[in-house]
């Protein structure tokens, strides 16, 4: 077939990309060599737009085993174990049909841990609608979230936490970020470098049908009219299947049976063998005919780009073919040998006898395009000083509306389809700072975290970057861990565009900066590009998946109030931003004006204080104040914990909606009794932390003078009502 | 005391069922699905999950699983058997104990924690409830609406053949509290010879104060003192 440009414009690739092919590989591309440079070049798969400035991120510290680069990070958590996370976009493929779309997002997430040889242990997710008044938004949530569901209780890996938000700047570009945690002993930790000529490549899992073929390239493209076409790029998923893979490579990676891993995420096929082959510095020879096929007469394209799940690459050790098989035979899933490792450095296709690609992998993986985007620094615009007349707003009034918003609703319509607690180990599930779960078999756990802040990083994407970096950081100290490494999930609009590729860069630049005062590295990640949709663009939403260690889980926190009587304090200082703050965009209205600043200085300081109060057991409970501000975080812990409080507030000279509801960053809500209130205040005095007491908790009511009494019975109905309302259900 | 925790593929509680019979000093033996023999065991426990991925029907293909038979027989002999969420659609499905198990009455997977009445008291896996009979289990199924007709209802009432049903946390047994739409409020059965249950909630997942509760112990302990 001759290569019309047509031909390569439907592959995803431009004219100059398609030249520079031809100067790399010395002749014309035939079709199938085509698609497999259209798999390997998109951006979903090259980073060819992202790579530049990925590069500026900070990536290791003295528990990071494995950065970037890998399937999944790994870092180091003592006694010989370690922790292998990851979090992926699977946001083209949820919007166009959202079960599936969403439950191999998950598929593929958990695939990446168990390729390292790690068991997961949890899964968590960040899924992101529009707003809830567009006539696709119920049907993408409940889809979504059945998906999300279907898949990890299928599989048996508890979903632990995560978030749902609602921005109508998802209209048509819904984000479904999952993110999966696994745990390994340090010296079994499996890569995908292939080692040693001649060995065998084997193909496990299930057969290769005709479903995602070109998944990642439509993956790296904006929406049009046409999405319905787009529906056989989703791939289907099987849970069940994959958790028969999963057993089945866990039982053959207790020996040395496997030189090199990799599972079959996008691009299937050609980026596993073209990726394994290229970081051992090796050839690749398959012979298609071996490959397992769903479906009679498939052509060596539909099978080179495929995306049907469940599948592996293996190169296996020559003399351990035959125990192998076994094992796969046991569980009844697909094992062939397909291939063999070369000294040739090129990737050579075979189909009935007869050579039918061949192509230098440096072609296809180093040689890749790379592009340094022209982009725009985000100018901040000038906002008015704004004049509200506060009075005009109830505190109670304003308190209900945001609790009740859908951003701000409890969510366990949403939790309580997800199994929480299989596999024993979950000790904090979703509605938490951070979920927790046990290392099995030990007294110490994981803290595991996914934050996005999607105004703040529209309203500037430098501060709002590093925002949320520092709000992940918090929401893991406030259960007692130690924060360790995070993985990040960018999604973006089309990088081709100044301003988006410069909220990329300035994003980056936030994240980076946090990370690096933290000494919170990210060892993982992925860049969702072109989440766009006739020229609308995502809000920028680069999503921070944390985790974090608690040596002891006897010291580990939660964030329900405990005892009446006790004393709430507010750690750091609060001078009552409202700019971007729930308040103002749920209550007042007003969407424009500068997000909270972070300092770094601080946001170390009081969150490290925190972590000291937590170990030495003298707090009662604590809690991050973010979203909603010091009220709508009291009120959480109130509901929690069931006990309610008398808000008292300090003298100052803030008004009071700027106090309560105000969203300054470095803070922290903790509770503590009679018993050590000195102790506490001492200790935050020696170190010369802010803090002021805000409130005494007292039964049942939640209580402001002069200004309201509300029953925790009507506060905790009006925080939990969204969803009901929404699905209609009573 | 000897079990055999019975796996299938697509099986996913089975570890952590394994994690509660060690906590309790109960000798067990894992046992592939495959196998036609079944070792010596005084209990059998099929533990839950999604066996052969709840294709067809939940629990419907590993009911024809090659263990099966030797299980009936192991019933037969009044041997006892506890199945647990998919273990208790599998029973089912075996014809084991009667009735169905539909989807939940709202249609969706549903996880949290529920408070169960211990409604017999009388038979192995449940004498340890005796001063505690309103206990908190979580569930996590999403086919646990027990059905059966008229008849089969009766003969689970009159013979006090239902061991838990779905309740507030004082106890009262009513709609508001019947999380998935089950007859009669209906979250576990025992067979005639009451050695033989099949529940959904899952008490293997609350036996250590860490997890918020420990009621799921009462089962393993009980079972081990009727031995």
């Amino acid at each position: 077939m001759k290569i019309s440009s047509e031909i390569i414009t439907k592959h995803g690739l431009k004219q100059d990309e398609y030249k520079k092919i031809i100067s790399l590989i010395g002749k014309e591309p035939n079709f199938l060599e085509l698609g497999i440079f259209s798999a390997m070049w998109n951006e979903h798969c090259s980073y060819k737009s992202s790579k530049k400035h990925l590069k500026k991120l900070p990536t290791k510290n003295k528990n990071v085993i494995q950065g970037p680069g890998e399937n999944a990070g790994v870092v180091d958590i003592g006694d010989g174990d370690a922790i292998v996370f990851k979090i992926e976009s699977h946001n083209h493929p949820s919007f166009i049909e959202p079960y599936q779309g969403a439950a191999t997002g998950v598929g593929g997430i958990l695939r990446d841990i168990f390729t390292m040889g790690a068991r997961p242990i949890a899964t968590l997710n960040s899924i992101h609608f529009g707003d809830t008044n567009h006539p696709k938004t119920k049907i993408l949530l409940n889809g979504v979230v059945s998906g999300i569901g279907g898949y990890g209780n299928c599989i048996g890996i508890p979903t632990v936490g995560g978030e749902v938000k609602f921005d109508s700047s998802y209209n048509e570009n819904i984000l479904v970020n999952a993110m999966a945690v696994g745990l390994v002993k340090k010296n079994k930790i499996f890569y995908s470098k292939a080692e040693g000529i001649n060995q065998p490549v084997i193909y496990v899992g299930s057969k290769t049908g005709r479903d995602g073929i070109h998944g990642a390239s439509m993956a790296s493209a904006e929406f049009d009219n046409n999405l319905e076409e787009k529906k056989p790029t989703v791939q289907v998923g099987d849970p069940f299947t994959e958790k028969l893979l999963l057993e089945a490579c866990l039982e053959l990676m207790k020996d040395d049976s496997i030189i090199s891993i990799q599972d079959m995420g996008a691009a299937g096929l050609t980026s596993s063998s073209v990726e394994m082959a290229s970081k051992g510095n090796l050839g690749i020879e398959i012979d298609l005919n071996k490959i397992p096929c769903r479906e009679k007469k498939m052509t060596p394209y539909e099978m080179m780009l495929s995306e049907s799940q469940e599948r592996m690459l293996i190169i296996l050790n020559s003399n351990k073919i035959d125990n192998a098989k076994k094992i796969f035979k046991k569980w009844g899933l697909d094992f062939s040998v397909i291939g063999k490792t070369t000294n040739t450095k090129n990737l050579v296709l075979n189909f009935k006898n007869q050579e039918v690609a061949n192509l230098p992998l440096s072609s296809l993986s180093s040689d890749a395009p790379l592009y340094a985007r022209k982009w725009k620094k985000f100018v901040t615009p000038k906002i008015k000083k704004q004049n509200i007349d506060f009075k005009k707003y109830k505190i109670l009034e304003s308190l209900k509306t945001i609790l009740m918003s859908p951003n701000n609703s409890e969510k366990s319509w949403v939790w309580e389809q997800y199994d929480q607690t299989v596999m024993g180990d979950t000790i904090q599930k979703s509605g938490g700072d951070s979920a927790v779960v046990r290392v099995h078999g030990k007294n110490k756990g994981v803290a595991i975290t996914v934050d996005s802040s999607t105004a703040y990083c529209l309203a500037n994407p430098i501060a709002g970057g590093k925002q949320v970096v520092c709000e992940s950081w918090r929401n893991l100290i406030a259960v007692g861990s130690n924060p360790i490494a995070i993985t990040n999930c960018l999604n973006f609009g089309n990088p081709e565009k100044d301003e988006i590729m410069g909220q990329f860069v300035e994003c980056i630049d936030g994240i980076s900066q946090a990370c690096t005062y933290l000494d919170y590295p990210v060892v993982s990640g992925n860049v969702s590009f072109y989440n766009e949709t006739q020229n609308r663009a995502i809000s920028p939403t680069p999503t921070i998946g944390g985790v974090g260690l608690i040596n002891n889980l006897n010291n580990m926190m939660t964030r329900n109030i405990k005892e009446v009587g006790s004393y709430i304090i507010v750690v750091g200082k609060t001078s009552g931003h409202l700019f971007q703050s729930e308040f103002y965009k749920e209550v007042v209205g007003i969407k424009d004006g500068p997000p909270p600043d972070v300092n770094l200085f601080n946001e170390k300081n009081n969150g490290l204080l925190v972590q000291k109060l937590i170990s030495k057991k003298i707090l009662n409970a604590v809690h991050d104040v973010s979203s909603g501000g010091i009220l709508v975080a009291l009120s959480e812990m109130c509901i929690s914990g069931k006990i309610g409080a008398k808000i008292k507030i300090p003298e100052n000279n803030i008004d009071l909606h700027e106090y309560l509801f105000g969203e300054d960053q470095s803070r922290y809500l903790i509770e503590v009794n009679e018993k050590n209130k000195d102790d506490v205040s001492s200790i935050l005095e020696k170190n010369r932390i802010y803090y002021e007491i805000i409130a005494k908790t007292q039964k049942a009511n939640l209580y402001l003078d002069k200004k309201f009494n509300i029953s925790l019975t009507e506060l905790s109905k009006i925080n939990s009502m969204w969803f009901k309302n929404y699905f209609n259900e009573s | 005391m000897k079990s055999s925790v019975i796996v299938f593929p697509g099986s996913n509680c089975d570890r952590d069922v394994v994690v509660a019979l060690k906590k309790f000093k109960i000798e067990n033996q894992m046992v592939w699905h495959d196998n036609s023999t079944l070792p010596k065991s005084d209990l059998v426990i099929l533990p839950g999950g999604f066996s052969y991925g709840d294709y067809l029907r939940a629990g419907c293909i590993a009911s024809k699983s090659p263990i099966i038979e030797d299980i009936i027989k192991h019933a037969k002999k009044g041997g006892l058997i506890l199945g647990i969420c998919n273990g208790f659609q599998i029973l089912i499905e075996t014809g084991l104990l009667p009735g169905v198990l539909l989807r939940n009455k709202k249609l969706r997977f549903l996880s949290k924690n529920v408070y169960l009445k211990v409604t017999n008291l009388e038979n192995k896996f449940c004498i340890n409830y005796k001063n505690n009979n309103i206990i908190k289990l979580p569930i996590a199924h999403n086919e646990g609406n027990y059905f059966a007709n008229d008849k089969i209802l009766k003969n689970l009432e009159d013979n006090n053949l239902i061991a838990f049903k779905y309740c507030s946390n004082k106890g009262d047994i009513n709609t508001e509290n019947n999380p998935n739409g089950s007859s009669n409020n209906i979250a576990g059965i025992l067979n005639d010879t009451k050695n033989i249950l099949g529940m959904m909630p899952h008490p293997e997942r609350l036996i250590d104060p860490i997890l918020s509760g420990t009621d799921g112990s009462f089962m393993f302990e009980g079972l081990l003192k009727s031995y």
